[in-house]
C-alpha cells in the first residue's frame, strides 16, 4: 500500500506581514500563522493519490509546539497521521539543517512504515528558497522531482512514477523511479472545502511529537543554528513600484499611445537567456 | 455518517463558550462550532469585561487571561461641540483582587476562553457556518452545517449565534429585527505607547480607565461613545441605534470620525496609529424584543437572545450567565432524559429570575424612551454645557445672575415645564 509523506510548515501569512523599519526583520507577531499555502496543495494531492490508489498520507513537519495548528489542518484536507519533530536543538535551522532533520524524521516514520513517496511544496512563503525537498532527495539518496503541476500515474508494484514538471514555456514528462520525491506546484490542484468528518476527525487529532533524542543516528552538529551555514547579511522589503501612466482618449488614441511607449522601452522586449524581439 | 452528540453550541462567543465549558466539565459531549478562524476572530465589544460573571466560570482567571487593564476609573463625558461635563469615579479598591473590570480585546481573550473549554473536554470546529437546525416531529434534533457531510445531530442545540440569530429566526422564535431595536458600533483600535497611555488618562502601570462619550459624541443621535484604555492601544468607538443612523443619514464610519477630531477626545489619541477597524451590531431592543429562549431541543442565549443592557453597556457577562443557565438546563435534562420546552424552559424560568431578566426588566423601556424623545441627547446634554460654562466663568456677574440668567435660557414656561416632565420621565425608565 502506498504510503506518502507531505512536508508541511507553518509559516507568518506573509501577505500581512509587517517590516519592522528599524531592524528590517519580519514583525512574526505581526501576521497570523498559517500552513504554508503550496504545503496545503501537496497534503492535497498525496490525498488525492490515496484516494486514487489507496493507501495512507503521512504529514511531517518541524516546528514549535504551536505547530500543532499546522497539522490539524493537514488532517482537515484528508491526511491520515501527523508527526512533529519539535525541539529547541532544531531552533535557528537554514534549509541545510532542516532536510537533515526532517530527513532524521523520515527515516523513523519509514520503520513504522516503509515511504513510498515524498511531497513537499514548491518553497514556503516566508522562505522562497525551495530548496528543503531537493535536500531530503538528496540525503535519502530519492530522486527530486521539482516543479511537478500534475501526477500522471503512479505504479507502486513496478516502482515508477509519471509526472508532468512545469517549464517556462510548457511542461515536460518526466518518469521516475520509487521512492521518489516531488515538489509540487500550486496549480496542480484545488484545496476543496473539507468535510464535517475530516473537521472533527482535526479537532480530536494529537500529533506524534518527536524530540531529539527520539530520533536515531542524529549528529547534533547539523543541527539547528550550528548546522546551518547559511548567514543572513541582509533583509528588506522591497520597494513598491510607482509612477505609471494613464492612457487618455478614445481606444485608437490609446492604442497609437500604447505602441509609442512600447517602441520607446525596448529592454522589455529582451528575453533572458533568450533571443529577444529584433526591433 | 453523521454524528451525534449531546449538545451542539452554535457560535463560539462569551454565551457560547461558557456554555460549553459547564457542559464539557460535568463530562457531556459537546461540540462547538465557530464560523471565523478562531474564536474571537469575528467577536467584536467595546471592551469591558467583567469580573463578577467570568469568575463564576472559571475562578480565578485574571492570573492566567489575556487581559488589558483592570479600570480603576470610570468617566462619563456628556459632550457639546466644544465643551464637555464630566463625571466619575475612581477607586484604588478597583485596582487590586478580585477587581471589578478589565478591559480586553476580544480576539485574544476568547481564543483563551475557548481553549478553556476545549481542556475541559469540548470539541472545537472552527470554520464552519451552521446553516439551519434540522427539525423532525416539531423538535430540533441537530444541525446542518456549509460543509461537505455536514449534518450533525444532537439532543440539544444551543443557539449563541450572535445578534441577528438567524437560526433562531429560521425556528421562528423573533421576527426580523427593526431598526430601532439593532445599534450599529464602530470602533478602532489605536496603538499608542504604555507610557503615554498611562500619562495621557493619569493611570499607573496595570491600571486602566474607561470613559462613555454621551450627546455630541453622536452628533446628538441616540447612542454612546467610548474610549478605553488597553496595555499599548486605546478602544475608541461610536455606536448608535440603526434608526437614528437612517434617520439622520449618517454613515457609521462618519461618526466615529468626527469623535476622533473631537477636540475633547483628539489630545488623548493624538499620534496614535490605528491598527484594526472593527464594527458590530448590538442588540439594544431590551426586554421587549428577546425572543423566544427555550423550545423543543433547542436553547437560546447571549446576544441571540438579546440580552444586552444598553444603559450599563453590560451584554457579554449577561451573555456568560445565559451560557451557564442553559448549560444547567441541559444537565437537568439529561438527567430526566427529556429534552423537551418543558424541561428546557428551566432556563428561562432561572434566567428571568437572575439579575439578568430582573436589569432586562428594569430598562425595558429605557432604550425606547430616549429613542422617542431626541431631546435629552439633543437638547438637554448643551443645555448643562452652557450651564456649566456660565456658572464657572469669571466675568464680574454675580452667582445669583447666573442662575437667573441660566434659568432663563432654558426657555419659556412651557419648556421649563417640559424640562420637568422629561426629568420625571427619564428617572421613571430608570428606576
Amino acid at each position: 500500500m502506498l504510503h506518502i509523506v507531505a512536508c508541511i510548515k507553518q509559516v507568518p501569512d506573509t501577505k500581512i506581514i509587517k517590516m519592522n523599519p528599524k531592524t528590517n526583520t519580519m514583525d512574526r507577531a505581526s501576521a497570523p500563522a498559517i500552513l504554508n499555502p503550496y504545503d496545503a496543495h501537496a497534503v492535497e494531492e498525496a490525498v488525492r493519490l490515496k484516494k486514487r490508489y489507496g493507501g495512507t498520507v503521512s504529514v511531517l513537519t518541524m516546528g514549535p509546539p504551536p505547530a500543532v495548528k499546522a497539522i490539524k489542518k493537514c488532517i482537515e484536507i484528508g491526511a491520515d497521521e501527523g508527526y512533529m519533530i519539535s525541539d529547541r536543538a532544531f531552533a535557528g535551522a537554514d534549509t541545510l539543517a532542516t532536510s537533515y532533520a526532517l530527513t532524521k524524521a523520515i527515516e523513523k516514520i519509514s520503520k513504522i512504515k516503509p515511504v513510498d513517496l515524498i511531497i513537499c511544496g514548491k518553497m514556503t512563503i516566508d522562505g522562497d528558497t525551495g530548496q528543503v525537498g531537493p535536500g531530503i532527495a538528496r540525503r535519502l539518496d530519492m530522486p527530486p522531482l521539482t516543479s511537478v503541476n500534475k501526477v500522471k500515474e503512479i505504479n507502486v508494484e513496478e516502482g515508477y512514477a509519471i509526472v508532468h514538471r512545469k517549464l517556462e514555456d510548457g511542461y515536460e514528462v518526466i518518469q521516475s523511479t520509487m521512492p521518489c520525491l516531488m515538489s509540487v506546484e500550486k496549480e496542480i490542484n484545488e484545496v476543496p472545502y473539507s468535510t464535517m468528518t475530516n473537521m472533527l476527525k482535526a479537532a480530536r487529532y494529537q500529533p506524534i511529537i518527536w524530540a531529539v533524542a527520539d530520533l536515531e543516528d542524529v549528529e547534533r552538529t547539523q543541527l539547528g543554528l550550528k548546522g546551518s551555514p547559511t548567514i543572513v547579511s541582509k533583509v528588506w522589503a522591497p520597494t513598491k513600484p510607482s509612477g505609471g501612466e494613464m492612457l487618455e482618449g478614445d481606444a485608437a488614441a490609446q492604442t497609437e499611445q500604447l505602441l509609442n511607449l512600447l517602441l520607446e522601452k525596448k529592454e522589455l522586449f529582451a528575453v533572458k537567456g533568450g533571443s529577444g524581439v529584433e526591433l | 455518517m453523521s454524528e451525534k452528540f449531546d449538545v451542539i453550541v452554535v457560535g463560539a462567543g462569551p454565551a457560547g463558550i461558557s456554555c460549553a465549558y459547564e457542559l464539557a466539565k460535568a463530562g457531556v459531549n459537546v461540540l462547538l462550532i465557530e464560523r471565523g478562524e478562531y474564536p474571537g476572530s469575528k467577536n467584536v465589544m467595546g471592551g469591558v469585561l467583567y469580573r463578577k460573571m467570568m469568575e463564576d466560570v472559571i475562578p480565578e482567571f485574571w492570573k492566567e487571561a489575556p487581559l488589558e487593564r483592570p479600570i480603576v476609573e470610570q468617566r462619563f463625558m456628556m459632550m457639546d461641540k466644544e465643551s464637555a461635563v464630566t463625571v466619575g469615579y475612581k477607586g484604588m479598591e478597583w485596582g487590586k483582587e478580585p477587581y471589578n473590570n478589565f478591559t480586553v480585546l476580544r480576539a485574544k481573550f476568547d481564543q483563551w476562553f475557548a481553549g478553556k473549554a476545549v481542556e475541559q473536554g469540548a470539541l472545537l470546529v472552527n470554520e464552519t457556518v451552521v446553516l439551519e437546525c434540522i427539525v423532525e416531529d416539531g423538535k430540533v434534533v441537530g444541525v446542518r452545517t456549509d460543509r461537505p457531510d455536514g449534518e450533525l445531530y444532537a439532543d440539544v442545540v444551543v443557539l449563541a449565534d450572535g445578534v441577528n440569530s438567524l437560526l433562531a429566526k429560521s425556528l421562528g422564535f423573533h421576527k426580523e429585527f427593526r431598526p430601532d431595536e439593532v445599534a450599529l458600533a464602530t470602533m478602532e483600535i489605536i496603538k499608542l505607547d504604555k507610557k503615554t497611555i498611562e500619562d495621557r488618562f493619569n493611570l499607573e502601570e496595570n491600571q486602566g480607565t474607561t470613559i462613555e462619550l454621551f450627546g455630541d459624541a453622536t452628533k446628538g443621535i441616540l447612542g454612546t461613545g467610548f474610549l478605553y484604555t488597553n496595555k499599548d492601544t486605546l478602544s475608541l468607538g461610536v455606536g448608535s441605534l440603526l434608526s437614528g443612523l437612517i434617520k439622520h443619514k449618517i454613515k457609521p464610519y462618519e461618526l466615529l470620525e468626527y469623535v476622533k477630531n473631537h477636540p475633547m477626545i483628539r489630545p488623548y489619541i493624538a499620534g496614535g496609529e490605528p491598527v484594526e477597524y472593527l464594527a458590530h451590531m448590538i442588540p439594544e431592543g431590551g426586554y421587549k424584543s428577546m425572543p423566544k429562549v427555550a423550545g423543543n431541543g433547542v436553547l437560546v442565549v447571549g446576544d441571540a437572545a438579546q440580552l444586552v443592557n444598553a444603559i450599563h453597556r453590560e451584554g457579554s457577562n449577561l451573555a456568560m450567565k445565559s451560557g451557564q443557565f442553559a448549560a444547567e438546563a441541559v444537565l437537568l435534562a439529561k438527567e430526566r432524559d427529556d429534552y423537551s420546552e418543558a424541561t428546557l424552559n428551566h432556563y428561562k424560568t432561572r434566567l428571568m429570575s437572575s439579575f439578568v431578566g430582573q436589569d432586562m426588566k428594569k430598562y425595558k423601556d429605557s432604550t425606547h424612551h430616549f429613542d422617542k424623545f431626541p431631546q435629552y441627547f439633543e437638547k438637554y446634554i448643551p443645555m448643562a454645557n452652557k450651564a456649566m460654562s456660565q456658572m464657572f466663568t469669571v466675568d464680574g456677574t454675580s452667582k445669583w445672575e447666573k442662575q437667573k440668567k441660566i434659568w432663563r435660557d432654558v426657555g419659556t414656561a412651557g419648556e421649563k415645564l417640559k424640562l420637568a416632565r422629561d426629568a420625571y420621565r427619564a428617572w421613571k425608565v430608570m428606576k
